[in-house]
């Protein structure tokens, strides 16, 4: 496939079906039905889910949004319950007991509380071991579903239940963990990042390559929540522009250990722009706070730099 | 007709990975634990020489072990695990939903204590901390048991009236390390034995696509766990179907539970595992010196089969009841709470004094069944005050 064109992709057949109970303006399910949409025509797929927001808005006993079969086990084993749907695919095809022209693929989806924190040893366990599946993480930065308690994505100074802004608190104290890179790390055959922007252009070619590039992959999705950043729902898409645009969050990906921009700004935009979008850090904008905000710019410039490094190692 | 024996000699630990070969299950997520551990590596062993067509995953964690058995089991795959203690206890959550999905994994427990102090010896309480997460469980006395109990596994976990896990229990190194001479079957009556799995719905069949572990709000939930408790009720009978199947092939029948010596017993010591072994000897013993003594050893733990213990002990003056767990309740350990509860429900009212013994792999030696049967006999005479929860051979 290589028209990625957004009327091409969005005239594919929808995997996940409406009427599910996400709140309007979450980046979980457009993530959800772009990654499915990649699937090609004739394949199957079992969808994997960590529990969380998407989990329970869209499997909600007696009715499934899923057209694939699909799977939720608990919060913290996505990735391992996945490695079994895929050894068990591996060994009925292999002693005859599915059609050998029958292809599936495996796709588990986690938000960053089930990917970054309490779900990381399962992830890191399946994707070591080599199992052919995707995991894709849809980051929106905080435990959304208990009620925006703050995680290892969250990012500085955010203002969340569990590091709420006062008097005596700048909100988050530390920075956020790079989990895209922890995952490149494992020099796993394909990890990317992206999010929803640009026509979904980035991201429709990162889910097509990772859901059909053989062994582990992993993608980490930004995925904003209007609940948890607090903007109005029609905003997502320019947020995630602005995440991009800013390089809080840079497209890019790791084929086969090779590190690569997806996108590169022309000019990369001050952060306040990015944060100025959302709630959660209007405390950032009081007076007598500039430096906090020149604190969150020389954290983006210094990863935007490692980054950028890596990436022209990667093209020697 | 009776498959052919075939003598050997194994530990419970091998005796289990021979039967795991022979019924050759398609995945086995695992992780070690002592004493558990020699099984999947022996599995791995059987793997790598080609012995056995089946997928290892070695797995991080005891968590992702039943996590992905769980995956696997509902994509479609027979399933099995293996563990011990601590590794059981990280698998708690894991083990209510495999229940609950109704999934038939099978699973061999080597019983170890769980910490602490941490310890890597037999008891109970790793089995018996896991007794209300919707498992059957099946305890065994020894390594012949241990490898019958395993193939009778899949027929009852996959029964359409049952659809439930089953732990396959053994003692922690008195059972699984121990070599005893043992009676095997041939694979082929082994395999014809636990039959083809076909599950009814799965997750790889893809005409008929199916989700899996739903969210169900509070008008679905109560009568999901009734469905699990029903199929727990209809499981005693599918057991019993399954241990007199497994008789009328191998000549080894399988009940609830065993009565020994129990039909004219004025006083009967129920107990389970390998220390009911023990507890037959003393019996042996005691029965030359008139003394009339018996042992139910308790086989199936869950489905609890209280109307019939109640009816098997109705007509003895006192009853011990023999736990190797602690429960921490002030009154009882596991046993002694669910025997008398089952006495008192079916009207038996007879002396029944719960002891504790064994904890950490505490020696338990005919002689303290002897002191057992002394003290029920003073009891049931009236020389002794009745105490409901007493310890053996704990040193003072």
């Amino acid at each position: 496939m290589s028209d990625y064109s957004l009327k091409t992709m969005m005239n594919k057949p929808e995997r996940l079906a409406p009427g599910h109970r996400m709140c309007a303006g979450c980046g979980a399910p457009i993530v959800v039905r772009a990654v499915l949409r990649t699937l090609h025509e004739g394949d199957h797929a079992v969808v994997g889910n960590a529990t969380g927001c998407l989990e329970v808005s869209t499997f909600m006993y007696p009715y499934t949004s899923y057209k694939d079969s699909y799977i939720h086990n608990a919060f913290e084993n996505a990735g391992a319950t996945m490695s079994g749907v895929e050894t068990a695919y591996h060994v009925l095809k292999k002693k005859g007991k599915i059609p050998a022209d029958e292809n599936f693929r495996f796709i588990t989806f986690g938000g960053d509380g089930g990917t970054y924190d309490i779900g990381f040893q399962s992830l890191s366990g399946a994707m070591e071991r080599g199992h052919d599946m995707t995991y894709v993480c849809y980051d929106n930065g905080a435990y959304m579903n208990t009620g925006i308690q703050r995680s290892s994505a969250t990012p500085m100074f955010a203002d969340t239940t569990t590091t709420p802004a006062g008097k005596e608190s700048n909100g988050k104290v530390q920075y956020r963990k790079d989990l895209t890179a922890i995952l490149a790390e494992h020099y796993i055959p394909y990890a990317a990042q992206t999010t929803l922007t640009r026509d979904f252009r980035d991201l429709h070619r990162t889910a097509e390559k990772a859901v059909y590039t053989a062994g582990p992959t992993f993608l980490n999705v930004m995925a904003p929540c209007p609940r948890g950043w607090r903007y109005p729902a029609e905003d997502i898409m320019e947020i995630c522009r602005l995440a991009v645009e800013t390089c809080y969050w840079p497209l890019f990906e790791v084929d086969h250990g090779n590190w690569k921009l997806s996108y590169e700004p022309k000019h990369k935009l001050p952060i306040e722009d990015f944060l100025r979008t959302q709630g959660r850090f209007r405390h950032l904008f009081k007076p007598g706070n500039e430096h906090l905000i020149e604190l969150f710019q020389k954290e983006v410039d210094k990863r935007w730099e490692d980054l950028q490094y890596r990436c022209a190692r990667g093209q020697i | 007709m009776s498959e052919k024996a075939i003598k050997e000699r194994m530990s419970g630990n091998e005796a289990v990975a021979y039967a795991i070969r022979q019924v050759e299950p398609d995945v086995m997520p695992a992780f070690p634990i002592t004493p558990s551990t020699e099984i999947p590596q022996m599995v791995s062993t059987y793997i790598a020489n080609g012995q056995m067509d089946t997928d290892f995953i070695p797995v991080e964690s005891e968590h992702s072990a039943m996590s992905a058995a769980i995956g696997s089991e509902a994509a479609g795959a027979r399933t099995m695990t293996a563990t011990s203690s601590a590794g059981l206890a990280l698998m708690w959550e894991e083990l209510l939903l495999a229940a609950s999905n109704r999934l038939p994994i099978v699973l061999t427990l080597v019983n170890r204590t769980l910490s602490g102090p941490i310890n890597i010896n037999c008891d109970h309480s790793d089995g018996m901390g896991a007794r209300d997460t919707g498992w059957i469980q099946i305890y065994a006395e020894d390594n012949q048991e241990a490898y019958d109990n395993y193939i009778q596994a899949f027929p009852i976990a996959e029964d359409s009236r049952v659809h439930l896990p089953v732990m396959v229990c053994m003692d922690g190194f008195i059972t699984s390390h121990a070599v005893m001479n043992i009676s095997l079957l041939e694979d082929a009556a082994v395999k014809k034995f636990a039959g083809e799995y076909h599950p009814e719905e799965f997750m790889l069949d893809a005409e008929h696509p199916v989700s899996v572990g739903p969210y169900a709000i509070s008008h679905y939930e109560m009568e999901a766990k009734r469905a699990q408790e029903a199929a727990m009720e209809r499981a005693k009978e599918v057991i019993l179907e399954v241990g007199k199947r497994y008789g009328e092939m191998s000549g080894r029948s399988y009940g609830l539970f065993e009565k020994y010596r129990t039909e004219d017993a004025e006083f009967i010591m129920l107990i389970m595992g390998s220390a009911a072994g023990t507890a037959k000897q003393a019996v042996d013993e005691l029965r030359e010196s008139g003394v009339k003594a018996g042992v139910l050893k308790l086989r199936v733990f869950r489905p609890f089969p209280e109307k019939e213990i109640a009816e098997a002990v109705k007509n003895c003056r006192a009853l011990a009841i023999m736990d190797r767990c602690e429960s921490y309740n002030g009154n009882s350990g596991p046993l002694g709470s669910e025997v008398t509860a089952g006495l008192y429900r079916n009207r038996v009212f007879i002396h029944a004094v719960n002891y504790i013994y064994g904890l950490g792999g505490r020696d338990f030696t005919t002689e303290d069944v002897k002191q057992v049967f002394e003290e029920l006999k003073e009891t049931a005479d009236g020389r002794l005050a009745e105490q409901q929860h007493k310890y053996i051979g704990l040193r003072e």
